[in-house]
């Protein structure tokens, strides 16, 4: 699913234009594998499987298979309608250098989700 | 109105709409009284209640008190308490209710405990003797972050999928707006965890003489049901009621959905002695 979000956000030319000041590459876990998402300018450059031993990323935000399955409902249930809510519940981290997380919150949490889009979720 | 507020000048906005038994509605942190904009204008509400709402110091359009660009605006349960009373007495409202959301709930609780004789009821909106806290609020206040935009996506989350677009946007578009450091002195209140003052608070309501209704959205996941309830089971007569498809802020999100568990609520309090 995370694979996919370069075609889920790209083509979201006002989504792409909320993160127009966003420059990072950041690690996202689902489950026990890594994912290494790349932004320049608000489009998503590269999504790259890993591991990958030593290399950088700003932050992170990890959660389970489960976790995120729940969080990608189309039509999410109460306390998973966000990553804050999941990161409340201690179902996810959110770890790293997060001014850019913070600055952008609405950006992250709008690409974090847009996997709901593949199931008939806006 | 001009309240006298711990010693110190404050120009309170507020608005008002309908006639009888005066509601006084208590907004949100990091907003203000627009959040009751859809209440005010509903007839099956202004039939039968003078709705009032005001606009906390910092908020809206209650200006900061005279100094303010030298202070951190921090809000706490003895300074809301007394804006809150000092606003029912100055009007000389004739045992108000007060509903309050989230905060505003969260306060009826002390208000319920300490002035039970000046007021009709209690409607604790999303409310809680205590939340946990799960966010560093100093996110909320910083030259390089907009406070605004962190603000309102900080609390997105806590709306229901189900509602409707362009008021989930308006709720949002209202913390856009909140000053600069408004919403994170206001979550200090929110947050505070004093657990012995409240206990204490709810130890002492007696609902014969105020009763105390707590409604609260199952997808508020900052309040949630749970707190809600757990709350309720302390207060002795307090009545709880969980709305579904609902999220925290139940009067601006969803004002449709909202009139379906109000509306039989403040009929309720009307047929009331």
């Amino acid at each position: 699913m995370i694979e996919r979000l370069p075609e889920l956000v790209n083509g979201d030319e006002r989504l792409v234009w909320r993160g127009r000041f966003l420059t990072v590459e950041f690690l996202v876990e689902v489950g026990d594998v890594p994912y290494y998402v790349s932004i320049h300018s608000g489009r998503i450059t590269s999504v790259e499987r890993g591991p990958f031993y030593t290399r950088s990323w700003l932050f992170a935000v990890r959660a389970s298979v489960e976790a995120w399955e729940k969080l990608w409902e189309p039509v999410p249930r109460p306390g998973y309608t966000d990553i804050l809510g999941l990161m409340k519940r201690g179902e996810a981290r959110i770890e790293g250098d997060l001014h850019p997380f913070m600055a952008n919150l609405r950006y992250i949490k709008e690409i974090l989700v847009a996997p709901r889009r593949l199931r008939g979720g806006c | 109105m001009h309240l006298r507020l711990g010693g110190r000048p404050y120009r309170v906005y507020f608005e008002e709409a309908g006639r009888g038994i005066p509601l006084v509605c208590l907004h949100t942190a990091g907003s203000d009284t627009r959040q009751y904009r859809h209440l005010m204008v509903d007839p099956a509400v202004t039939e039968h209640y003078r709705v009032l709402a005001f606009d906390m110091p910092w908020h809206g359009k209650s200006t900061p008190p005279p100094g303010w660009q030298e202070e951190e605006y921090r809000l706490t349960t003895e300074t809301y308490v007394e804006a809150i009373i000092s606003f029912c007495r100055a009007l000389e409202l004739d045992r108000p209710v007060v509903m309050g959301c989230s905060m505003g709930g969260r306060i009826v609780i002390p208000l319920a405990a300490e002035y039970a004789k000046e007021l009709r009821a209690v409607i604790g909106l999303e409310a809680a003797d205590q939340v946990q806290s799960w966010f560093d609020n100093t996110w909320l206040h910083r030259p390089d972050i907009h406070g605004g935009e962190m603000g309102a996506a900080r609390v997105s989350g806590l709306l229901a999928p189900q509602s409707p677009e362009e008021t989930r946007w308006e709720t949002l578009w209202g913390y856009m707006q909140s000053g600069p450091g408004v919403f994170k002195g206001d979550l200090y209140f929110y947050f505070y965890r004093a657990e012995s003052d409240f206990r204490d608070f709810m130890a002492r309501i007696d609902t014969k003489v105020c009763p105390v209704y707590l409604l609260t959205g199952e997808y508020d996941y900052s309040c949630t049901p749970e707190d809600t309830k757990r709350t309720a089971a302390m207060i002795s007569g307090a009545e709880v009621i969980i709305m579904k498809e609902m999220g925290h802020f139940p009067m601006s999100e969803n004002p449709e959905l909202f009139r379906s568990y109000i509306l039989p609520l403040l009929e309720k309090i009307r047929s009331q002695k």
